[in-house]
């Protein structure tokens, strides 16, 4: 149960690092933070007691594993917020050269 | 960007290849060990990305390399999907387990996964070293 | 028949990944000659000397490929229309003594309406961007991109599976921010970057809810989930899912206090993926996956406390949408506070709760698909003739762009609720449905929110198209012919959208998806009876 809280700090950390930052590069860092504490949660909820990794080796066909199908969702996950970073580091990285700076109090051009 | 030292230079040329050959051996393994095409394919992608940064950018005809690492990352999903088409032409489900499923533990079993790692492994592989190439010929100004 | 349904999905995917190795000749146009013996001397030997038998017409090769492959989607799509409920499991994975263990893509009449809506405007809007997207550089990439998007909702709309969802959604999303970054210039950088993050931040949100699902129910499928929950009652875990799902998949579908990303984003698009944002991706992956998942798996309609949280949503979106419309200069960014308010619209008759919401909801949901995306694709025909977008300096393009105009109006007054054109029936049918429900205080702001929309259109009509016609904009032509045609089919959309309500017709397309909501989450017990 600590466990989970913990993730949840994690989850936080991150959505304070997105709202209050104001360099571009501190809010996809908080981004990122974000996805990998909701990704630590859902491999830690298919936890067993006692469980070895869900791998069948010879001679561990019996053992208690566990369960493999959030740490199979969690690979997919991953490799999206990889994709994602991507893009938005390319955006980032494009608003520098056009705007000259990173921060997000001054790249204001679209008003109300 | 500039090359490394010397050093660098002479065990990344003794390293890289050892590390393409890991990174296969990830991909061809995947339904026995974990890991398999995305870990493989970002393993491989390194020795490349390795290579790039020893060497260093400016004798590098970046050019060439991002049009066929586009062409590569194409080809791989390309093949993944005839793979998973494949079971609808045969007349049954899609993504349907063709192949004849050996015995376990061998290399050669499971179907058409083995055959999915590597087109997912030259996918990523490719699209990893396609984004480090944007970022690594980009220079980074002021105001345009 | 059954084989029909992955193909919504593999279609559109193989053919994004078919273009760039079709277009492999198009990247090194600015290369150095180094580069164009690499071409020659590769293994495609045989396609270059095709190519130079072919000369000039490869480069329509992605125009028809594209539109071929939306015209096909879009004839699959109106094959399947008044079947019945279709589940298919995908890798031939059955159920284990009754617990569907592989990942299903289901087809009933919710997901028939949204895949007759996504794939009818996603075949104008690429019939639009031929001419269009000529404005623009590397129209390969942007096929790719497009069909990438429409796969994405494809794969939302039939899924079966919460994180298939998950993943299809992502798709999608993916594809419409590289989209909406397309031109590059300074203001849809910004605007595209305020929107993925944004839009990350919400699939974080999906995701843990997600994870408190599978954590409570220890399934991913959705009637799987729905049978548990069912079993085990609505306890505290299931509300906060729910509660998460709603800020997730509500800043999707740009509800009100987490609108603020929709207004940067859709002006800044090209104008076909302005129509298709938000006509119908904000629909597909934001109102249809909230709607499914809290009437459907989480089996909430009857809970009062959610359905008037939906309510509320919904009411403060109308209102301020409206409101915030009225003082806008420019013609696109005023279209998009304007989504805001009907999507206001679909969300508070999806909270009313009774079936004759759910048919409100729905069919206004058909109806501002159709008009939103006319009206998105005619401020690209006024960008494309004049390059301009603010409604002060234009003026009287009535007579240089008739079918624009003509088209424009029509849309203006279907949004507006004007008789017999098809969004007077559909608000018609959510302010009886609240009247019903005994709402009257919500129901006079409708009608007032009509109101307000009806006055701005007529602003923007007043100033873009009638009145003096401007000195600078004497020489302006009509826009090419392929953008006319897409434009007027939608145009007849928007008239005779009005007739699904007649007894016949009424019950092949909208009482189907109705029976869907309102069977809540008795939807399990059919999906796992098949």
């Amino acid at each position: 149960m600590i466990y989970y809280l913990l993730c949840m700090l994690l989850f936080v950390i991150g959505l304070y690092g997105v709202l209050v930052k104001r360099n571009l590069i501190k809010i996809i860092i908080g981004l990122v933070l974000m996805e990998y504490a909701t990704f630590l949660f859902l491999a830690l909820v298919g936890y067993k007691k006692g469980g070895t990794a869900p791998i069948i080796t010879k001679g561990f066909e019996k053992a208690v594993f566990v369960d493999p199908l959030p740490q199979a969702l969690v690979l997919t996950a991953i490799v999206i917020g990889l994709a994602t970073t991507a893009l938005v580091v390319s955006i980032a990285v494009r608003i520098y050269q056009r705007y000259g700076t990173f921060d997000v109090k001054e790249i204001r051009r679209l008003k109300e | 960007m500039r090359g490394m030292t010397l050093i660098v230079k002479t065990i990344t040329r003794l390293i890289v290849g050892l590390i393409f050959l890991y990174g296969i051996y990830i991909v061809f393994h995947g339904h026995l060990t974990p890991g398999g095409g995305f870990a493989g394919g970002i393993i491989i992608a390194g020795a490349f990305i390795l290579l790039v940064l020893a060497e260093g950018s400016e004798e590098l005809s970046t050019e060439v390399k991002k049009w066929r690492a586009s062409l590569f990352e194409s080809l791989g999903i390309f093949i993944f999907w005839l793979l998973a088409i494949l079971g609808l032409f045969t007349g049954s489900v899609f993504f349907l387990n063709l192949l004849p499923k050996g015995k376990e533990y061998h290399l050669f079993s499971a179907g058409i996964i083995p055959l999915c790692n590597i087109g997912i492994g030259l996918e990523v592989a490719a699209a990893i070293f396609a984004i480090f190439i944007t970022f690594a010929v980009l220079k980074l100004g002021g105001k345009e | 028949m059954m084989n029909i349904i992955p193909l919504f999905i593999a279609l559109p995917l193989g053919a994004a990944f078919l273009l760039p190795i079709l277009g492999y000749r198009n990247f090194d146009k600015q290369k150095t000659g180094q580069a164009k013996r690499a071409v020659v001397i590769s293994i495609r030997r045989r396609r270059a000397k095709r190519a130079v038998i072919l000369g000039k017409r490869s480069k329509k090769v992605p125009d028809i490929l594209v539109n071929l492959i939306t015209l096909t989607l879009l004839v699959l799509s109106l094959m399947v229309i008044n079947r019945e409920l279709m589940v298919y499991k995908m890798g031939g994975w059955e159920a284990f003594k009754g617990i569907p263990i592989g990942i299903y893509l289901v087809l009933d009449g919710l997901s028939v309406l949204m895949l007759l809506i996504i794939n009818v405007v996603g075949f104008l809007a690429t019939l639009y961007s031929v001419n269009y997207m000529e404005k623009y550089t590397d129209k390969t990439r942007y096929y790719t991109l497009f069909l990438l998007l429409i796969a994405g909702m494809n794969g939302v709309v039939l899924s079966g599976d919460m994180f298939n969802l998950f993943v299809f959604l992502e798709v999608a999303a993916i594809a419409s921010y590289a989209l909406v970054a397309f031109g590059t210039e300074a203001e849809e950088l910004e605007a595209a970057f305020k929107y993925q993050v944004m839009g990350t931040v919400a699939s974080g949100f999906i995701l843990l809810g997600i994870a408190l699902l599978y954590g409570a129910s220890g399934t991913l499928n959705m009637a799987d989930i729905a049978r548990v929950i069912s079993q085990q009652g609505i306890k505290g875990m299931v509300l906060f899912a729910g509660v998460l799902f709603i800020t997730g998949f509500g800043l999707k579908a740009a509800i009100m206090p987490f609108h603020a990303w929709l207004p940067d984003a859709h002006p800044s698009a090209p104008a076909p993926i302005s129509a298709m944002l938000s006509g119908v991706l904000i629909k597909a992956i934001g109102v249809y996956a909230l709607v499914r998942i809290i009437f459907n798996v989480l089996g909430l309609g009857e809970t009062k406390s959610i359905l008037y949280i939906l309510m509320a949503l919904g009411t403060v979106s109308m209102v301020a949408g409206a409101l915030l419309a009225l003082g806008q200069r420019d013609f696109k960014r005023l279209l998009a506070y304007s989504s805001i308010s009907q999507i206001g619209y679909i969300i508070f008759a999806f909270g009313l709760g009774t079936p004759l919401g759910f048919l409100g909801g729905l069919f206004h949901l058909l109806n501002h698909a159709s008009f939103k995306s006319l009206l998105f694709l005619n401020s690209g025909a006024v960008v494309y003739a004049t390059e301009n977008r603010d409604l002060e300096k234009m003026g009287g393009l009535l007579e240089r762009m008739p079918v624009t105009g003509a088209t424009s109006t029509i849309a203006s007054m279907s949004i507006s609720g004007i008789p017999p054109l098809s969004g007077f029936w559909s608000k018609l049918i959510i302010i009886i449905a609240a009247i019903q429900a005994g709402h009257f205080i919500l129901a006079s702001v409708a009608v007032l929110v009509s109101i307000i929309t009806l006055a701005y259109y007529l602003k923007v009509q007043r100033l873009a198209f009638f009145g003096k016609l401007g000195q600078a904009w004497k020489k302006t032509k009509e826009v090419p012919g392929l953008m006319c045609t897409s434009m007027i089919i939608l145009s007849l959309l928007c008239v005779g959208l009005g007739v699904l309500l007649l007894p016949g017709i009424k019950n092949m397309i909208l009482d189907p998806a109705v029976e869907v909501l309102k069977n809540g989450a008795q939807y399990a017990n059919l999906i796992l009876g098949e």
